[in-house]
């Protein structure tokens, strides 16, 4: 079982993110449970939201505590939550961001993870390009998709259309494969 | 048709494939996504036929919902929490008139203090009413429990209470089959009411009874609840037939054959508490569970046959009878009259407080070597509690004791009342 945390604000989509992940792992009939945390939900607020993907029925309803990944939507983050709270030794770290590891003060805990695991993405600045509004969640999706290589990025694409039909889909998707390249996907 | 689906959808879609006439809504989380999404499904033309009417108030809900089966339509309405507080009345009036309304109760907290987040108070609080309630583990034993509620409510001319956690079910995206309109027209045929308000047939539904009639009356509501004992499992083993999948029943076991120690507990967290049985049973421990379905009717017998061989029972329950412990606890006490079992109440999960697999396994090893109390408050923060307890010991003015809690727990943010 792989378990995915995603921290972002409230209002930013980090439900749809889980639930999207969850889709995508569906569409190549794997089980998956997506879920929002159990905190406060106001718009602005850090809020969390969790994917598992496992190939069995997953019964567990536990929140997850040691997550094999974590994508972050919103980097201010890191002054107020310990995003890397419980991540498993050889996890992921996706973090939405134009900045290098150096410049936003965490080069010394991505050099815990194995090379390449730790990874910052400008999501949102892609998403303003292809979407024309700051939608990070397509983008760091077609990102997860290639540093993790948990699913197809044509399964992260059919699960986006399925989300948002026709033009907002498209430019979505355009945002997804352009991380997705971005960041190492082949 | 296997769907990733929110357990909210998926509810209101199997709502539909139910055909209802009559829906009544008023939203209140974590219950709202699921009349939101049968109010889609009426708009889209999907289910025809359906009258969806927004009222003020869960009385109201309730209210038109009773009116609608009087008059001989298949009527619905879902609430949640303080909703189901505030129709308490009309809960009462549906069971006591004996009309098959169909609720979902997606289950949360009741305050004070106020919290939005999954316990099992609020069914708890009408689960003496007359309806039958029926506690979902899954997504699709929510979908198919739906789908079963109909059948067996107008089988019995008795309400039904669909129960499925708040937030943890009704927010959750995960896999679910949703049935065919045809394979669901086959297990439940249109709705043959026993009494109906007809204009061309007048008569009253309702009369006033005095002390000459009423103990009759009541005891007819009770003999109808027996009966349901017998229906849940014929309409399970139906369903089972019908759709190639177990769901509902009275109650299930997992590994608890030939357990020594069986957890009880009610919806959700049964599939924590599998997965904590099976790192145990790994380990060398005999455990197992057993998931009750249908709180009420109670499952007396079921029950007694299933856990009586243990040695301990633990009943993980998300409801707290303040003064006594646990109300599962004490139902599952009456099964086992006469048999020599310690039963332990562990309240676990109020107000959506996580229910992690360690805190479990830790309690259930407790409960092995008899080192657990009676009644015990899984992973409670004794540090806050007792700093509350010596305030208000000590001090006459001590405060309002949420306010007084909250600020123990994040000490940044001001002190306690002096």
């Amino acid at each position: 079982m792989i378990e995915i945390r995603i921290h972002g604000r409230g209002g930013q989509g980090v439900v749809t993110g889980a639930e999207l992940l969850s889709v995508a792992a569906f569409d190549e009939g794997r089980h998956a449970q997506a879920f929002p945390s159990f905190g406060s939900e106001r718009m602005g607020a850090p809020v969390v939201s969790f994917c598992r993907i496992d190939d069995r029925e997953i019964r567990l309803r536990e929140p997850i505590q040691e997550p094999d990944a974590v994508i972050v939507q919103d980097p201010t983050l890191f002054h107020s939550v310990d995003v890397f709270s419980g991540l498993k030794k050889d996890g992921y770290v996706l973090i939405n961001s134009t900045r290098s590891l150096n410049d936003l003060g965490i080069a010394e805990v991505a050099r815990r993870f194995p090379k390449g695991h730790v990874r910052a993405v400008g999501a949102t600045e892609i998403a303003v390009k292809h979407v024309g509004r700051p939608v990070p969640n397509a983008a760091l999706l077609g990102s997860f998709a290639a540093i993790t290589g948990q699913l197809k990025l044509e399964s992260v694409e059919k699960a986006i259309m399925g989300k948002f039909p026709g033009a907002i889909g498209k430019a979505n998707v355009a945002a997804a494969r352009e991380a997705y390249a971005l960041t190492g996907g082949k | 048709m296997l769907k990733q689906i929110e357990g909210s959808r998926a509810v209101a879609e199997a709502i539909a494939l139910c055909r209802p006439e009559v829906v009544c809504a008023y939203p209140i989380t974590p219950q709202t996504h699921i009349v939101e999404g049968v109010s889609e499904l009426v708009k889209a033309g999907t289910l025809k036929n359906c009258e969806f009417i927004n009222v003020e108030s869960e009385f109201a809900a309730l209210s038109v919902a009773i009116g609608a089966s009087a008059a001989g339509a298949r009527a619905y309405t879902a609430t949640a929490s303080q909703g189901l507080l505030y129709m308490a009345e009309a809960v009462y009036n549906a069971a006591g008139l004996g009309l098959p309304i169909v609720m979902t109760i997606g289950n949360r907290a009741i305050g004070a203090p106020i919290n939005i987040w999954n316990d099992h108070t609020d069914s708890m609080a009408v689960r003496d009413s007359g309806w039958i309630q029926l506690f979902a583990e899954t997504n699709q034993e929510a979908v198919d429990l739906h789908i079963q509620a109909f059948r067996l409510a107008e089988l019995l001319s008795c309400p039904v209470m669909v129960c499925m956690d708040g937030f943890i079910l009704t927010h959750a995206y995960e896999r679910v089959d949703v049935p065919d309109q045809a394979a669901v027209d086959a297990f439940l045929p249109p709705f043959e009411p026993v009494q109906v308000l007809d204009p061309a047939n007048p008569y009253s539904i309702g009369a006033m009874v005095g002390p000459d009639a009423f103990s009759e009356v009541r005891y007819l509501a009770h003999h109808k609840q027996l009966e349901a004992l017998e229906k849940i499992p014929e309409i399970a083993a139906g369903f089972e037939a019908a759709f190639g999948r177990a769901s509902g029943g009275l109650l299930s076991g997992y590994r608890s054959e030939d357990a020594r120690t069986i957890v009880v507990a009610l919806g959700s967290v049964n599939g924590t508490i599998k997965e904590t049985v099976d790192a145990m049973r790994a380990d060398g421990h005999s455990i197992g569970s057993v998931s009750i379905c249908a709180f009420r009717p109670f499952p007396l017998v079921a029950l007694r046959d299933a856990i009586r061989h243990a040695k301990r029972i633990v009943c993980v329950e998300k409801s707290l009878a303040p003064g006594l412990g646990g109300i599962v606890a004490s139902n599952v006490r009456m099964a086992l009259r006469g048999v020599d079992h310690r039963v332990y109440t562990v309240i676990a999960g109020l107000g959506g407080r996580p229910i992690p697999r360690a805190s479990l396994r830790d309690v259930f090893e407790r409960a092995e070597t008899g080192g657990l109390d009676d009644v015990t408050f899984l992973d409670l923060n004794w540090r806050v509690v007792n700093e509350q307890l010596v305030r208000a010991r000590d001090v006459r003015h001590s405060g309002p004791i949420a306010e007084n809690v909250l600020k123990a727990l994040n000490p940044g943010r001001g002190a306690a009342a002096k």
